[in-house]
């Protein structure tokens, strides 16, 4: 495990901070140590915004469910694949389909290596001229960008980008509230991206997320970020939330955090993920890890698989909980858990052995050292509301 | 803050104890509550259980994280609220009243004097910010 999800130290001095770290803690946020950096788990709203959400984690998850919450994930690495090659350049080392991704467009993808683990999960989006705008992980950044400079291309630059801050404004009034501000951004459809002003602010929009509902990721220049984040907090629609509500909003959505239920020694295969990989991949079988990957899709030589997880009664089962058959043997293992403020029931995700992986399979976690009932659950636990 | 009475005390793990006669109600501060977050699942120990002060015999689980429960003192469970089974959240919204955990028969009320006043618990807190 890179990281839990949600850490609960209290945020040490050396911690670097997002362009909004003043802002989160006028808004009287529980700034906790993430990925090494400064970032709220949630807030204590006051005043105006305390009448709009009462805030902590259960109030922001479901004011993001019903209307629009606003995240700062300035922490993820953001960065420029530029020149005329980028894509093919970028497809040695991810499975998707780059070449054919069109400008204004973005793609989930994922980074693999020789074994067919998964380096990190990534979005890619064309911005056109020959410019792809990447987004990872904050807890792997530093590593996906010496991978790109490790495996360099002729006339491809990559510019890592640490002078912008990246917000994400999620739920079912983020498009009524986007096009008050930006009709040509409320006007992106799923997975589209465009350089938008926004304002006065020059901003990189995209409409994707990462909680299952509608919603927009903003790259914000860092000096106009907070402007930016009042701007939206302007709507009465609007409530800031923090890494906590991001968790358990991920997790209902039954999105992978890497670290937990991804990592080196998980494939994408066995994550359930091989949508990602292009069908010209799947020709070729030219990207890290194709061998293996390739081997594990036609001859089934895996023994594992990711799924949704429904424990009994209200314990939630947390990552790192044991998994074990109706007979008694072992069967997986919990990689992420908690509970669900939209069902008010525990959730969760794992691996278990492949004959256990059908929904309805009824098995046990292991929660303080006692067997609990839990059932195999398809994923996500809360239906997408992507606009389509 | 409580209302200031001389059968509470306190304990450095944020619970509190209330004594009349020879049982102790316990249950954790609105301090740990806020801490926590929303509660959403608890365990309460068995009925008839002897705990020894220290031990850990209950979970309140928030939406963060699991967190232990631990017998102040040594005694018998001779009640648990299902209240909070039913209605964890009641833990967050009135945590030193209806948001008790379970009570115990103790032997020796002069360990329960032992444990931190309110002026004592309010000054640990002060020290931990």
């Amino acid at each position: 495990m890179i990281e839990n999800a949600l850490p609960d130290d209290p945020a040490p001095k050396p911690l670097k901070r997002t362009p909004l770290d003043a802002w989160h803690r006028r808004l009287g946020a529980r700034m906790v140590g993430f990925a090494g950096y400064a970032m709220p788990v949630q807030y204590d709203l006051t005043g105006d915004l305390a009448a709009r959400c009462r805030g902590g984690v259960m109030a922001e998850h479901l004011h993001c469910r019903s209307l629009a919450a606003l995240f700062d994930v300035s922490h993820m690495g953001q960065a420029m694949l530029t020149g005329a090659t980028a894509a093919a350049a970028l497809e040695r080392l991810v499975p998707g389909d780059m070449l054919g991704l069109k400008p204004g467009r973005q793609r989930y993808s994922l980074f693999t290596n020789e074994a067919g683990g998964i380096l990190d999960d990534l979005m890619v989006a064309n911005l056109g001229n020959d410019r792809l705008f990447i987004v990872v992980n904050a807890s792997r950044k530093d590593d996906d960008f010496t991978h790109l400079s490790a495996n360099p291309s002729a006339g491809v630059q990559l510019a890592v980008i640490e002078d912008r801050a990246l917000l994400a404004l999620q739920g079912p009034a983020a498009a009524a509230v986007m096009g008050r501000l930006a009709p040509d951004a409320a006007a992106l459809p799923f997975l589209g991206v465009g350089a938008i002003d926004i304002g006065d602010i020059p901003c990189l929009v995209s409409r994707s997320g990462y909680t299952g509902e509608d919603g927009f990721e903003i790259s914000v220049p860092a000096d106009r970020a907070e402007a930016f984040a009042d701007r939206l907090l302007a709507e009465q629609e609007v409530a800031p939330a923090g890494l906590g509500a991001r968790d358990s909003l991920r997790l209902e959505a039954g999105l992978c955090l890497y670290g937990n239920d991804i990592d080196e020694l998980t494939s994408p295969v066995e994550a359930g993920l091989t949508w990602v990989i292009g069908k010209r991949r799947r020709v070729a079988w030219d990207f890290p890890g194709a061998a293996v990957i390739r081997d594990q899709l036609e001859a089934g030589t895996y023994t594992r698989l990711r799924v949704g997880i429904r424990p009994a009664g209200r314990a939630p089962a947390r990552a790192l909980a044991d998994i074990v058959a109706d007979d008694g043997t072992e069967a997986g293992v919990i990689t992420s858990g908690g509970f669900s403020p939209t069902l008010n029931a525990p959730i969760a995700m794992g691996y278990v052995r492949r004959n256990l992986a059908t929904d309805g399979t009824s098995l046990s976690v292991m929660v303080r050292g006692k067997p609990l009932p839990a059932v195999v659950a398809p994923l996500p636990f809360v239906p997408h509301r992507y606009v389509r | 803050m409580p209302s200031k009475s001389a059968d509470k005390r306190y304990t450095k793990e944020h619970e509190w104890v209330s004594l009349d006669g020879d049982i102790v109600t316990v249950g954790i501060t609105d301090h740990a509550q806020e801490q926590l977050g929303d509660v959403v699942f608890v365990e309460l120990p068995e009925l008839s259980r002897q705990v020894v002060a220290g031990e850990a015999c209950a979970v309140v689980e928030s939406v963060k994280a699991a967190s232990d429960i631990f017998a102040p003192l040594t005694g018998k469970v001779v009640e648990t609220n299902s209240e909070i089974i039913d209605d964890p959240a009641l833990v967050n919204s009135d945590a030193e009243g209806e948001g008790w955990f379970f009570r115990l028969e103790i032997d020796d009320t002069a360990a329960f004097e032992a444990l931190l006043d309110e002026d004592a618990y309010n000054e640990y807190l002060e020290t931990l910010d």
